[in-house]
C-alpha cells in the first residue's frame, strides 16, 4: 500500500506539471513497395505529435517504433493514426515489424531555440 | 528466415511465458490440461478471427479500434487473474496439505480453471494476430520466398514454445506448498503488467491523462526493444521508459490483488 501511495503521488505531480504542446500539423507518411517516403523526419522537442501512415502496399503492416512507443497494425490500403511523443532531442527509429528489414525510417528531435 | 523467426518467436514467447505461470499456478487441479488447451485453441481461433477483420477494427472508434479493443481484453485478464489468486489462496492451502484428502470443488477446480482459460485465451489471441497477419502475409506475397520464411516462422513458434516450457518445468521443481505462494505472487505481477499495458494503450490515444510520459528512461539498461526487455514486459510489465498512468495502474493493480488475497486469508476456508 505504501507503494500505491508513493506511485500515486508521482503520479498527481506529473498531472500537475503543464502538459506537452501539441505540435501543428500531423505528420504524413506513405510506405509502399515497404520503404517509407519520407523516411525521416523532423519535429520540435517536448511537442506531442500525430503520424498519419498510408498503406499503400498489397501486404499488411505493422507500424512500430520502440522509441517512440507505438505498435499499429494497417491493413493494406488504409490509413492509421498514431500519436507520439513528446521527445527529447535526438534520433529515434521507427520501422514496419512485419518487414524490419526493408521499412525503415528515423525521426529527428530537435530543440526549439 | 531469421527475420520470420524472430518475429513469430517473439510473439509465442509472450503468450507461453503467460500459459507456463498459469499452467504451474494450477498444478494439481484435475482437469486443468483441457482447459489450457480449450483456451489456447479459442485464442488462436480468435486470433485468425481478429485478423480477417484487422481492417474493420481499426476503422471502428474513430481509428483507435486496436488499442480500446486490446486494452478492454486486457482488462478482462487482469480480473481473471486476480479471480483465480482470490480462488487459490482460499483452497491451496487444503491441495498443499494434502492432496488425498481434496474437496470436490479443489479436485475439479472449474471456476478457476475457468478463469484462467480466458486468461490463456486472451494471451494467445493478443499475440495470435500479429503472427496470423504476419505469415499470411508471407503466404500471399510472392516477393521473398515464402518457404524459408514459413519455416522459420514454425521454428519461431516451436522455440517459444521451448522457452515457456522450461519457465514451466523451472517453477514446478518448486515444492507445492511453497508452489503457490511463488505462483500467487508472479499472477499478481502478470495482472500488474496487463494492467499498466492497457493504460499505456488508452493513454498513447489521449482517451486517458498519461500523467508524464517519461517518468524514467532505463533504456539503456534494459531496452523494451531486446528478448529480455520483452520477456520483462510480458511478465511483470516492465517498460524502459513509463508514463505516469502506467506506474499508477501497475502499483494499484498489484496492491488489490495482494490486500484481496490477505483479506481471503483472513477468512475461514468454506468447503
Amino acid at each position: 500500500m505504501r507503494y500505491a501511495t508513493i506511485l500515486s503521488c508521482l503520479g498527481l505531480a506529473a498531472l500537475l506539471s503543464a502538459p506537452p504542446a501539441w505540435a501543428q500539423d500531423p505528420v504524413h507518411l506513405v510506405v509502399k513497395d515497404h520503404h517509407f517516403s519520407p523516411d525521416h523526419f523532423t519535429v520540435p522537442a517536448g511537442t506531442r505529435f500525430l503520424i498519419m501512415l498510408d498503406n499503400q502496399d498489397d501486404t499488411t503492416d505493422e507500424f512500430e517504433s520502440y522509441d517512440l512507443k507505438f505498435e499499429k497494425i494497417v491493413v493494406p490500403g488504409s490509413t492509421i493514426t498514431v500519436h507520439a511523443g513528446p521527445l527529447h532531442p535526438g534520433t529515434y527509429k521507427f520501422f514496419d515489424d512485419y518487414h524490419p528489414d526493408q521499412a525503415t525510417g528515423t525521426v529527428t528531435v530537435t530543440q526549439e531555440p | 528466415m531469421l527475420g520470420s523467426l524472430l518475429i513469430v518467436f517473439r510473439e509465442v514467447m509472450e503468450a507461453g511465458l503467460i500459459i507456463g505461470i498459469v499452467l504451474a499456478a494450477t498444478q494439481g487441479i484435475a482437469g486443468r490440461g483441457r482447459w489450457v488447451a480449450g483456451g489456447i485453441a479459442a485464442g488462436v481461433a480468435g486470433a485468425a478471427v481478429v485478423a480477417v477483420f484487422a481492417g474493420s477494427l481499426s476503422a471502428a472508434l474513430s481509428g483507435n479500434g486496436q488499442d480500446v479493443f486490446s486494452a478492454t481484453i486486457l482488462c478482462i485478464a487482469v480480473v481473471m487473474l486476480g479471480w483465480h489468486n482470490i480462488w487459490m489462496t482460499r483452497h491451496g492451502r487444503e491441495m498443499a496439505g494434502d492432496m488425498k484428502a481434496l474437496g470436490t470443488q479443489v479436485a475439479t477446480g472449474q471456476r478457476s480453471l475457468a478463469a484462467m482459460a480466458v486468461v490463456v485465451a486472451v494471451a494467445v489471441l493478443r499475440e495470435g494476430v500479429e503472427v496470423v497477419l504476419f505469415l499470411y502475409g508471407i503466404a500471399v506475397s510472392t516477393h521473398s520466398g515464402p518457404v524459408p520464411m514459413l519455416v522459420g516462422g514454425l521454428l519461431g513458434i516451436v522455440a517459444g514454445g521451448g522457452i515457456s516450457w522450461l519457465l514451466y518445468r523451472g517453477l514446478i521443481v518448486i515444492p507445492l506448498h511453497r508452489l503457490f505462494a511463488v505462483t500467487g505472487l508472479l499472477i499478481a505481477l502478470l495482472a500488474a503488467g496487463m494492467a499498466s499495458q492497457a493504460a499505456a494503450l488508452l493513454a498513447g490515444d489521449d482517451i486517458v491523462p498519461a500523467l508524464g510520459y517519461e517518468v524514467w528512461d532505463t533504456s539503456w539498461l534494459l531496452s523494451d526493444g531486446s528478448m529480455v526487455g520483452r520477456a520483462a514486459k510480458a511478465l511483470v510489465g516492465y517498460s524502459d521508459r513509463p508514463m505516469g498512468i502506467q506506474l499508477v495502474a501497475w502499483g494499484v493493480t498489484l496492491a488489490v490483488m495482494l490486500i484481496a488475497t490477505r483479506m481471503v486469508r483472513r477468512r475461514p476456508v468454506t468447503k
